[in-house]
């Protein structure tokens, strides 16, 4: 079969590729934000101050 | 090697798109597990952080998503088979059974782990525990051994409220298991009535829905008895923690149609329903999904008012 440089697999394949890039990103993103979300809440502690605690 | 000296073995025409894999995911159903999770998660006594709240709905989809593209791989067979599955990605020959079992574990697992570290490890458990219900329970042993696989797989898609409001509350309660009873009990009446016009398709299968095993008439008999037992639930959630006034008025009015739809269904037969091409049967179908909507949207939008002293009693 041959394949030209711009045959339409490329681009299946390219939309493939972008496609879980924008989702790696999203969930990078998503991870951060979650974290920010956690570390700056009220009932947040680290766990050496959990340590002490006990 | 370069784009343009691919080997001809290495590619194949079909080769998925990133929607193919997407397809994998049954987004219509994900858009069913997104919306009752959600109104699960906003009908919980507690406020939850918008971006904790976005996460937990999030990773409940994915989970869903997930047993969806694991029912596909095992499916795979009878989806060849029958009409309305044999455009799905893995009869298309766009992706292989393996790719799917793959994509299938591997979201199941991200699904599970996250929301258990974006919300509590007790939502997490429970979203593995429907996972496992819809794809082992339901899918591998189930469909194909019963005829009442609708009434108990119906179960793993009545969860996601209960997992909202685990994910929001970490606890449980009386409110969102109401949720699942109403989801559970809607889901057979909506597929024997999908299965009354889509006949031969499941007969072709192999899969013993009632209307194989039991026969049409029986079926039609069955879709009167659950919508009769439905009603009653729904309309006597109206009374509990998450119903009020407007969920009561929407309950009445679409119990009332569907009421009247499932009586018309059970007293055609099948000459009355191929004379008009199931006209009765498809528009109860069309009204069971506005019904699961709005009963739904209902309880959102006592929730959503309560803040301002409208909502519930």
């Amino acid at each position: 079969m041959a394949l030209h440089k711009e045959h339409e697999l490329h681009k299946r394949r390219f939309s493939r590729n972008v496609g879980l890039g924008l989702i790696l990103g999203a969930f990078v993103v998503l991870v951060l934000a979650l974290t920010m979300v956690k570390v700056t809440s009220n009932g947040f502690q680290f766990p050496s101050e959990l340590a002490e605690q006990n | 090697m370069t784009d343009a000296s691919i080997h001809a073995s290495s590619v194949h025409e079909d080769e998925a798109s990133f929607g193919d894999f997407f397809a994998l995911l049954k987004p219509r159903v994900m858009s069913l597990v997104v919306f009752t999770a959600f109104v699960g998660l906003m009908a919980a006594p507690v406020s939850v952080h918008p971006v904790i709240g976005f996460a937990a709905i999030l990773f409940i989809a994915i989970g869903g998503g997930a047993s969806g593209a694991l029912n596909m791989w095992w499916d795979a067979d009878i989806d060849r088979i029958m009409k309305r599955t044999k455009g799905r990605p893995i009869p298309a020959g766009k992706i292989t059974e393996g790719e799917a079992k793959v994509f299938g574990l591997a979201l199941s697992g991200i699904s599970v782990i996250m929301l258990a570290l974006a919300s509590n490890i007790f939502a997490g458990a429970f979203l593995a525990f429907t996972i496992f219900f819809y794809v082992v329970i339901y899918t591998m042993w189930l469909k194909r051994s019963t005829p009442q696989n609708i009434v108990i797989g119906g179960a793993a898609g009545a969860f996601p409220p209960v997992i909202g409001w685990i994910a929001a509350t970490g606890s449980m309660a009386i409110e969102p298991w109401l949720m699942f009873a109403l989801t559970f009990m809607w889901t057979p009446p909506h597929f024997w009535a999908l299965a009354l016009f889509m006949r031969s398709d499941y007969d072709d299968a192999g899969v013993p829905m009632l209307t194989v095993t039991h026969g049409r008439p029986s079926t039609r008999r069955h879709i009167l008895v659950y919508t009769g037992l439905l009603a009653a639930l729904a309309i006597g959630t109206a009374f509990s923690g998450v119903g009020g006034p407007l969920y009561l008025a929407v309950a009445l009015v679409l119990n009332g149609l569907f009421l009247w739809g499932a009586w018309k269904i059970s007293r055609r037969d099948e000459t009355d329903s191929e004379a008009d091409d199931f006209k009765v049967e498809r528009s109860f179908f069309k009204l069971s999904l506005l019904y699961l909507f709005l009963h739904f949207g209902a309880i959102l939008a006592e929730s959503l008012l309560k803040p301002y002293g409208l909502g519930g009693w």
